[in-house]
This record gives C-alpha cells, sequence and structure tokens, in this order.
C-alpha cells in the first residue's frame, strides 16, 4: 500500500534529482547513441518508473544512478526495437558497454559535449538556442515556445528535426579541439545569450516564462566558465549578463515605467552580482585574448562606474564600442558609440558619428536607432526633426512602457 | 558514418585556366584523394563530364521525358564527388574544408542513408 505521504516524497525527490540532472542524464545517453530524442523518452520513462517505485520501495542511495539504470534498459529495448541500425547487435552491445561503466560511481558530465551538438554550426542558428534550454534543462516545447514567441506546434517540429539532424548528420556530442574551440564555443555563447536576451525584452517579469530564461541563460554560462576555465569570452559573457540582470529592478518604477540608466535607483540594483560580474570581467582579462563579450561587458562596468561616482567616464566608453565596432562591424555599436561621442565632443560631432540608415536597411526598423537620432538632434536644437525620429521610434517599440517613456520625451520637446 | 562530398564549382573556370594552372589543379586533387586514402577513409570518388554532357530523364504519365542538360542550372554546376567512410560529421566537415574544390567552389557535405533506418521525424 502506498501512503499519499511516500507518493508526495516520491515526487518531490524526482522533481529534485530531474532539476538537478536531467542535462546530465540525457547528454550522457546521446554522447553514446547521438539520439537525443531517444535520450529523452528513456528518461521520460525512467522517471515516470521513479514515480511508481520510490514510494513503494524507498527512494534509492543514489537516486541518478538508479535512473540511469532504468533509461539505459528503456534505450536499449528502443533501439532494439527500431531496429535503427543495421549492425544492431554490434552496435548494441557497445551501447551496452559504455552506458553500463560509469553507473557505479560519479557519471561523466558531458552537458558541455551537449551544449557544442546543439550549437552545432550545422543546426539552424535560430534553434541552437532553443534546443539547448530542452536537451541540456529539460524545458518543454511549450514553454520554449512562448518565450521565443512561436506557436508550440512550430517550436516543436524546428526541435525535432534538429534532434533528427543531430542523429541522422552524424553531429558529434563532444567538445571540439583546441583547433577548433574558439569558432565553435562562440556559437554556444551566442546561443546562451540568445536565450538570456529573450528573457531580457520582457524586464517587468510578468511573463514568467522569459523571465525564467534569463535564469537558465545565467545557469548555462556559468556551466560554460565551470567547464572551460581556460577560456576568457565565457566569464565576459557571463559577466555581461550579470551586469544586465543587476539593474533588473531598477529599469522600472513602481509604477512600471521605464527608467534610463541614468536616472535609476542604485539601492535597487544587486550589488553582489555587480561585484561578482567585475571580477569574473578581471579573471577573463588575465587570459589573454580579448573578445566581443568581454568588450560588451566592459561597456557595462564603465556605465556603472559612472553612475556610482559620478565621474564622467565617455571617452572611455567611445573608445570601448570603437573596438567592439572592429571586432563586429554592427551598426547598432556604432549607434551606443555615437551617443558617446555626444557626450565627449557634442551633439553635432555624436550625429556625425551616427551610422547612414541608407546604407544598412535594418537601422529603419530599429526603435534605438530613432530614438538615439531624436535625442542628438533635440541637443542641437532640430526639434521639428527631432520630433519625427521619435513618432518614428514610438511606432517601431512593441515594449508598452519604453512606449510611454518615449511619448514623455516628445511632450517635453520645444515646439 | 557514410558522407558523399558533392563538389560544385564553375565549370568555366577551369577551361579558363592555363594549362599549367590546370596541372596544378590536378595535382591538388591527386594529392588530396592519396591522403583520403592513406587515412583509409576514401570510399570511391569520380570526376564528372562536364554538363554539356548532361541529360534529364523522368516519367511523366507513362512517357519518358528526356531533356537535354543538366537538372540545376545554377552558376556553380556538380562537378565530382568523393564517398568516405569516418566517424562523424565534424570529420567530413575537415575533409570537405581541405578539398581543393572547397576553395573555387562549394562542397555539400550529405550524410549517406542507412539501409533500414526510419525516415526522419520531421521532415
Amino acid at each position: 500500500m502506498v501512503s499519499p505521504e511516500g507518493n508526495e516524497q516520491a515526487r518531490a525527490a524526482t522533481e529534485e534529482v530531474a532539476r538537478r540532472s536531467y542535462g546530465k542524464l540525457v547528454a550522457f545517453l546521446a554522447a553514446h547513441t547521438r539520439d537525443v530524442a531517444a535520450a529523452e523518452d528513456a528518461l521520460s520513462e525512467a522517471f515516470a518508473s521513479a514515480l511508481t517505485d520510490w514510494p513503494r520501495n524507498g527512494c534509492p542511495r543514489n537516486p541518478e544512478a538508479w535512473l540511469l539504470t532504468v533509461a539505459r534498459r528503456k534505450t536499449i529495448d528502443m533501439f532494439r526495437a527500431a531496429q535503427r541500425h543495421q549492425s544492431s547487435s554490434e552496435e548494441l552491445e557497445l551501447i551496452e558497454a559504455t552506458l553500463a561503466a560509469p553507473a557505479e560511481g560519479e557519471i561523466p558530465d558531458e552537458r558541455l559535449a551537449m551544449m557544442f551538438a546543439c550549437a552545432h554550426p550545422s543546426i539552424d542558428a535560430a534553434t541552437r538556442a532553443p534546443l539547448i534550454l530542452q536537451a541540456v534543462l529539460g524545458l518543454d516545447a511549450k514553454r520554449i515556445a512562448s518565450a521565443f514567441l512561436a506557436s508550440p506546434a512550430a517550436m516543436g517540429k524546428r526541435l525535432v528535426r534538429a534532434k533528427e539532424k543531430i542523429r541522422q548528420a552524424g553531429i558529434p556530442i563532444r567538445v571540439p579541439g583546441n583547433e577548433e574551440l574558439p569558432a565553435r564555443l562562440d556559437t554556444v555563447l551566442n546561443a546562451i545569450y540568445a536565450a538570456f536576451s529573450e528573457g531580457w525584452t520582457d524586464p517587468a517579469g510578468a511573463d514568467a516564462a522569459r523571465r525564467g530564461l534569463t535564469v537558465e541563460a545565467l545557469f548555462l554560462a556559468r556551466l560554460v566558465v565551470t567547464l572551460l576555465p581556460e577560456e576568457p569570452e565565457a566569464p565576459g559573457l557571463l559577466a555581461l549578463m550579470l551586469h544586465t540582470e543587476a539593474r533588473r529592478r531598477a529599469r522600472r518604477s513602481a509604477e512600471g515605467e521605464f527608467v534610463p540608466l541614468a536616472e535609476q535607483d542604485q539601492r535597487l540594483w544587486d550589488h553582489a552580482q555587480i561585484a561578482e560580474a567585475e571580477s569574473l570581467l578581471h579573471r577573463a582579462g588575465s587570459l589573454g585574448h580579448i573578445g566581443r563579450f568581454q568588450l560588451e561587458a566592459a561597456v557595462q562596468s564603465a556605465h556603472v562606474d559612472r553612475c556610482r561616482t559620478g565621474a564622467a567616464n565617455w571617452p572611455h566608453v567611445a573608445e570601448l564600442y570603437s573596438a567592439l565596432f572592429a571586432l563586429t562591424g554592427s551598426p547598432v555599436v556604432l549607434i551606443n558609440r555615437a551617443l558617446a561621442i555626444a557626450e565627449v565632443d557634442g551633439a553635432a560631432a555624436g550625429l556625425d558619428a551616427m551610422p547612414d540608415q541608407t546604407a544598412d536597411a535594418r537601422l529603419t526598423e530599429y526603435q534605438p536607432y530613432w530614438a538615439a537620432r531624436c535625442e542628438l538632434l533635440a541637443r542641437t536644437g532640430a526639434f521639428a526633426e527631432a520630433r519625427r525620429a521619435n513618432e518614428i521610434a514610438i511606432g517601431l517599440e512593441r515594449d508598452s512602457a519604453v512606449r510611454r517613456f518615449l511619448e514623455r520625451r516628445r511632450a517635453a520637446l520645444p515646439e | 558514418m557514410q558522407y558523399l562530398l558533392l563538389l560544385h564549382a564553375e565549370e568555366a573556370g577551369f577551361m579558363r585556366m592555363t594549362p599549367e594552372q590546370q596541372k596544378q589543379g590536378m595535382a591538388a586533387y591527386m594529392a588530396y584523394t592519396e591522403a583520403l586514402n592513406k587515412a583509409g577513409a576514401i570510399k570511391g570518388s569520380n570526376r564528372l563530364q562536364p554538363v554539356s554532357t548532361a541529360t534529364t530523364v523522368r516519367v511523366v504519365d507513362g512517357k519518358t521525358q528526356v531533356l537535354d542538360g543538366p537538372y540545376a542550372d545554377s552558376k556553380e554546376q556538380l562537378g565530382g564527388y568523393y564517398l568516405i567512410d569516418v566517424p562523424d560529421l565534424d570529420a567530413a566537415l575537415s575533409w570537405a574544408a581541405r578539398c581543393p574544390g572547397a576553395s573555387h567552389g562549394i562542397i555539400e557535405v550529405r550524410p549517406i542513408w542507412t539501409m533500414g533506418e526510419p525516415a526522419p521525424a520531421g521532415a
């Protein structure tokens, strides 16, 4: 007879193991079969078995090993039933042998290898972040879909296809060798940052699915920092995300209005996160080569420093943006650089430094471009032009709090 | 796993080369093939006659249609292939990058469908 308390305990225990080890178990199972979907299926069956078995027989001493044993059996059954491989008996023996080995001790952590497979250049770029969130963290397609503003059906299909590609194209679940590592790590970090940015587009935190993504992205970045301690861009990314996350609560007023950086209440900043970001950035700087994420984190660090000390550091900020532009060629960087130049040499110089929207059509649909133009034009006294730029910016913004901020800016413009 | 490396390049490019350049080009392919051989990775390879020799065939409503010319009419043409056997996609991609064809054209890397394998679920 299963008592309700035993049931509840077993559920709590499996949930705890699921949170802690889901990605580790999927990665370990898939690393040997290259079949992510099969690993997920086997593991979800193992969790289902745990829910019936643990209340009856008590929670096992090593729940992770218990789940792996069951999942391994399911995997082998599935492979046998599907006869997916021609040389099935030999391959099955190999799979049995490799999956059996570590059940005694610690399960090797293949999550980093899994991230490299999910962010492989042969996987569709827009699917890399969703795939990592699913395969490494176990987020379901519905939640990922809502965070990435896609329909659950479409997202589900994309994820299935990507997993099929890993298996059929033979994408290795492995950390690449030294020669390829920097370029490949870049795609992994970009995918993590994409997940973080999706979460960040809803800073009010009204949408739990999106808010949670920033936490998940921080977890993934920490994992990469831990597992690849010699790569400076990983702590660079983590520092950038921590700096951004640290100011989350200050970005909106109690009334839900957008608060620009210079006007934020610094008591609402998470100073522990800022301190961690600074120490990560320092550590990244000691590892030898500079990169995009370190530079972006350095910009954030300079902004925070200016706000805290009141000492203007705009020439330094403009320099950082110049270095960043040299590295990325991004017109978005030019906009920010122009704003920094305006602080150093005046609004007219800032306007001159703005990227030409006719040179890059994407800028015409980019809200910050028009908001920046509005600011600089207003400072040169070209109020009519500033008003026009402001109107376009309002028309392009999807966040209502930012829209209201821009509307207040317009109201403040002299006729 | 087996992969087919499909070599696409602008055919006219080869014709425009001087005999000396053509000889150098051929030597590069021979060296590449030899390297694949040494690694025990090659399963087969061929160079194709120019697309001017191509004929396409299809059967529509039971009638055979034969047309002059290649199937895909693009700037680059399929000019040859290597069938290789390597552990995974990364190994196949690094062989593709070493192929002389990657420097003057495009190489498509396609895994071979193993018999008995089910169709992809998402396709």
